[in-house]
């Protein structure tokens, strides 16, 4: 073979970006083509009913409709843009927007259309990425877009589970890269008609607030004031143009209703790994060795995923939890973030405060979804490759949250995919990281900035690893926690249907949630620390 | 997902503008092996999400039914009576049609199958069974086949074929593993149209792996295993024939080499097929329900030389099946005798890759009843020489594909056909990698221009064929169409090849005569 010329030519280097970038973007594509006739979720449905509600009734009847229990609870924005989409759906196929017709309806037309709709969303999240990455070196590029284009979670979520986050936090990502570049209005704009299309995204709210008054409206009276006034001008013309229409109608009581359903539990019916799961469980273990101490504890008759619903505590020890309690620790978790965004606001570290404030809200927060993590580990990845303990830190965060989300595929069918999916990520961020480090102190390429962050890190000496000059290495706890992971999912799937057979079902769940919430709250604790330490 | 692996030459770009910088510097060829497998797999898994042959179409349904009634069968009549029709083996429905081999594997499956789920496989109830665990299991059958048959034998060829270490061998044996796991063409058939190339396909590419190692014997056996899988491997036969007998004829002693080759082929033979050799009647019984020459010599559209032709001449008509068979069988020798003669003159590791190549498609040109799927077995060489020839490779691949539309349609696989066709594109052209020069010999005798043209062709087919209805006067004119494109195509391509094969010779006389003067 060797004798053989090759036809290949060394010719033109066309590798430009933007071009690589598209490559990355159509290859993720393509998966999520292949991914059209696999498992959905009640989500599908709940999208299809907000294509028929807002398709069919008036605008003064959104938030009213009940014909079917999955009733509009996104803010207005996102009920236009199911509006824009009911339009295109009407031409697909008139059924899909049918009020009562279309109510499960399930053909190929109506699962094609609305995933191909996710798919072309999902530009906003391409758009995005683009900003935030632009002026990084080409290497450190590919590996953010590996990261992020190809994240499993979002594969699992948004195009097999059905959800549009992908949309959403592209919108997100497009608002900090204007805050990194330095315009804090267009910024603060953005996240304005974030809020209108998604409000859970508003627990960040405290740290735009903060850092956008300081950054932007501080220096002056004068300047400050007009500042200030502009930057609340605009955010209440977005809010206005959301939410005005249903000022006018009278109906804002009914939206807010619908928007906050605080009726529901504490938890999901899934139990998100935060740190809710281990009051729980302590709450468990308290009443379990109290019982056996000879005091007289009563089980609990409420449940933590019905929530108020009556006046009983479902906790049978430890005081009640209500939202506002929650509300008040989620703010007091963000207390040092905001402090520091508050003494020195720096856009190199925005994308950290912010994803700082998701990891606070997703702990702290009532009931929150497991999917949520989403919200705190894309924004992240942008910061993954900056320095190794970054690496590191990212590269557990994001396997654990992966895995969270597995309950949510639970058909036989998809569970292949979601372990290689996994699988995949796993390798590639090894590889990824392995090459970016291995290459350092060869190349000395790397940008001004990522350099002084890692002085600013290694001179504080790291938690637990070994920090070697060459390649990427995770510690030992870090090892012996995902190998963890490994027989928590073989428990889960094998040992105990064989085991227990039927008996005990919740426990493989709980068992991750609790497993899963360890990593979280030590990416939580990871995260605080790096921010009150950062100058 | 996977594929952060992938070919560049490092001597020619900055390694940062590499799409794959990272597994070229750190990773290890079993890195760079692991995430190609895993993202096959990821993708095969995808597939399998899409409905199967004759999904939902009683009272037939399809192959899908027909691979279930095999292990059915196999799994609850005595292995005696397998090919014989009976009070339990209807051999009207989906008799076994294929060699003994084929049956031993649907044996297993159809124990593992019973293991979870005793309905899918019980006697005569099960027909047309389609429960949602039964085609999960089923699908799982065809994966694991893979994984266990396929995917070695490929790491096994590239093993053999890349023995010596070089600076861009690393990234070639990236490019060259994912054009082998991500053939669009096989993975559609096998977990999207449900059938079991990967087994014969992966015995083939380990005995090809097998000889280019220089152990024919082991090559040989293997051969003659997926020979007794699938009776289509045939097609390779007179390019292992010609090359092992040139290689026979080169040692001390031929006679003793090709007597000993004809002993293990021999063996192996008896020992599959040992329960069917207790008496000639039995074997023959066999024998005959591998060869279905009553169906015609062409039954769908397929694009080889008698379904185009015969829009001109009406051989079905024209001739009876005695002569038709006499006729395709010199028409298949005669088409591939160059390549043999090749091989036995001067074989070499290369001669034989393009020697299976040229006669799988002579056979697949010439020979009877062929089947649109029967795409796959030339396109197995033509894979394995991806690397040689990464222009006519792309190009074959490019009709095979289309050759295959019509029945992707017929499946209800026309997504994963053009994701997977999207994606096979994509991966050949991942931006900062080399790109294929044009201007080499299939664009010399085309001309670009024509090239594109063709291309337009064919795009303009796959979206008539999806939009319009055909006139009623010629309900398959849009196939005959297709067909036909494909056909003159894979003329060009087979010349191309062939030609390929007979230069081989050249460039070694020389470096030969260079070697001496210096």
């Amino acid at each position: 073979m060797g004798k053989k010329k090759l036809s290949f030519n060394d010719l033109q280097n066309s590798s430009t970006p933007k071009k690589t970038l598209g490559w990355f973007f159509l290859v993720v594509t393509c998966i999520k083509v292949l991914l059209f006739p696999s498992y959905r979720s009640t989500d599908f449905e709940v999208h299809r009913n907000w294509l028929a509600i807002t398709h069919s009734l008036p605008l003064s009847q959104w938030y009213f409709d009940e014909t079917s229990p999955w009733t509009l609870d996104y803010p207005p924005f996102f009920a236009y843009f199911e509006r824009f989409l009911s339009i295109l759906a009407y031409q697909v196929d008139p059924q899909i927007v049918h009020l009562q017709e279309g109510l499960n309806y399930s053909s190929n037309k109506v699962v094609f259309f609305q995933r191909a709709t996710i798919i072309l969303s999902d530009l906003s999240l391409l758009y995005g990425v683009y900003k935030l990455t632009q002026k990084l070196d080409l290497r450190m590029q590919k590996l953010i877009w590996s990261l992020v284009i190809w994240s499993p979670m979002l594969l699992i979520v948004d195009h097999v589970h059905f959800q549009y986050n992908g949309f959403l936090i592209g919108i997100l990502l497009i608002s900090l890269s204007y805050l990194e570049e330095g315009r804090d209005l267009l910024g603060g704009f953005v996240f304005a008609v974030l809020l209108c299309f998604k409000h859970l995204f508003a627990v960040a709210a405290p740290v735009y607030f903060i850092y956008l008054l300081r950054h932007y409206c501080w220096g002056g009276i004068v300047r400050g004031f007009s500042r200030l006034l502009i930057m609340g001008g605009l955010v209440a013309a977005v809010f206005a143009s959301a939410f005005g229409p249903f000022f006018h109608l009278g109906q804002i009581q009914q939206v807010i209703q619908r928007l906050f359903p605080f009726g529901r539990g504490l938890c999901h019916a899934y139990w998100a790994p935060n740190f809710w799961v281990f009051y729980i469980m302590s709450d468990k273990g308290l009443a379990f060795i109290l019982r056996k101490l000879g005091f007289n504890i009563q089980i609990p008759a409420a449940s933590f995923t019905a929530g108020l619903v009556g006046d009983a505590s479902p906790f049978a020890v430890l005081p009640r939890i209500t939202p506002s309690m929650t509300f008040i620790m989620v703010l007091l978790a963000l207390s040092p973030c905001l402090f520091k965004a508050w003494k020195n606001p720096r856009p190199q570290m925005i994308t950290r405060w912010i994803a700082y404030a998701y990891t606070c809200g997703f702990l702290f927060g009532w009931h929150v979804h497991e999917k949520a993590s989403l919200h705190f580990v894309i924004p992240l990845a942008f910061v993954a490759a900056q320095t190794r303990e970054d690496a590191k830190h990212y590269f557990l965060l994001s396997i654990v949250s992966c895995y969270s989300l597995f309950p949510l595929l639970f058909e036989a069918r998809e569970y292949p995919i979601k372990v290689l999916l996994l699988l995949l990520h796993f390798i590639l961020m090894r590889s990824g990281f392995s090459a970016q480090f291995y290459n350092r102190d060869e190349t000395r390429a790397t940008s001004g900035h990522t350099k002084k962050t890692v002085d600013q890190f290694e001179s504080e000496g790291s938690l637990s690893v070994d920090v070697k000059n060459n390649g990427f290495v995770i510690g030992l706890i870090e090892r012996i926690y995902l190998a963890g992971l490994v027989v928590v999912e073989i428990w889960g799937q094998f040992l105990h249907p064989l085991l227990f057979g039927d008996k005990l079902a919740f426990m493989p769940l709980m068992l991750i949630s609790v497993y899963c919430a360890l990593g979280i709250m030590y990416s939580w604790i990871w995260q605080l620390r790096s921010i009150v330490k950062s100058h | 997902m996977g594929k952060n692996t992938k070919k560049n030459t490092t001597t020619y770009e900055d390694v940062n503008d590499n799409t794959w910088f990272w597994l070229i510097q750190k990773g290890t060829t079993t890195t760079t092996f692991t995430t190609i497998t895993l993202f096959a797999l990821l993708i095969r898994f995808m597939v399998s999400l899409y409905p199967y042959s004759g999904s939902g179409n009683p009272p037939k349904f399809g192959d899908f039914e027909a691979q279930r009634h095999w292990m059915e069968i196999t799994i609850n009549v005595p292995i005696r009576e397998w090919y014989r029709n009976g009070t339990d083996n209807d051999l009207s429905y989906w008799g076994l049609d294929y060699p003994p081999l084929t049956a031993y594997q649907s044996f297993l499956h159809g124990i593992f199958l019973r293991f979870f789920c005793p309905h899918c496989v019980s006697l005569f109830d099960s027909r047309g069974h389609e429960s949602y665990l039964g085609k999960q299991l089923m699908r799982w059958t065809v994966i694991s086949s893979d994984v266990l048959i396929f995917f070695p034998a490929v790491l096994y060829f590239l093993i053999v074929h890349y023995k010596q270490p070089s600076p861009s061998r690393k990234s070639d044996l990236a490019w060259h593993t994912t054009m082998l796991l991500l053939n669009p063409c096989l993975i559609l058939i096998d977990h999207g149209h449900f059938q079991f190339n990967c087994i014969s396909l992966g015995f083939t590419v380990a005995a090809v792996a097998a000889i280019l190692s220089g152990k024919d014997l082991v090559g040989s056996v293997l051969y003659c295993l997926a020979l007794n899988h699938k009776q289509m491997s045939a097609y390779f036969a007179p390019a292992f024939f010609s090359h092992l007998l040139g290689k026979c004829l080169r040692r001390q002693h031929p006679l003793l080499e090709v007597s000993k080759l004809g002993l293990v082929v021999l063996g192996t033979f008896v020992a599959v097929w040992w329960p069917y050799l207790y008496s000639t009647n039995s074997a023959l019984e066999v024998l005959s329900r591998l060869a279905p020459f009553e169906r015609g010599i062409f039954e769908d559209y397929v694009a080889n030389f008698w379904c185009a032709t015969s829009i001109l001449i009406k051989w079905k008509r024209l001739f009876a099946t005695g002569p038709l068979k006499l006729l395709s069988f010199s028409a298949t020798i005669i088409s591939c005798f160059p390549s043999m003669v090749q091989q036995i003159k001067s074989p070499s590791n290369q001669g034989f890759l393009y020697g299976l190549l040229n006669s799988s498609l002579s056979f697949y040109l010439f020979s009877f009843q062929v089947h649109e799927k029967s795409i796959l077995l030339p396109l197995l060489p033509a894979t394995l020489l991806a690397m040689e020839e990464p222009f006519i490779f792309r190009w074959f691949m490019q009709f095979a594909m289309l050759s295959m539309f019509p029945l992707m349609v017929r499946d209800g696989l026309i997504i994963p056909y053009f994701a997977l066709f999207a994606l096979f594109f994509l991966v050949l052209n991942a931006p900062g990698q080399q790109k294929v020069r044009d201007n080499n010999f299939l664009s010399n005798y085309l001309g670009s221009t024509s090239m594109h043209l063709i291309l337009c062709c064919s795009l303009i087919l796959h979206i008539v064929y999806l939009t319009m209805q055909p006139p009623k006067k010629y309900p398959f004119l849009f196939e005959a169409m297709i067909m036909n494109l494909c056909f003159s195509q894979f003329v060009i391509v087979t010349l191309g090849y062939n030609i390929k094969q007979w230069m081989l010779n050249k460039p070694e006389k020389l470096e030969e005569i260079e070697k001496k003067l210096i």
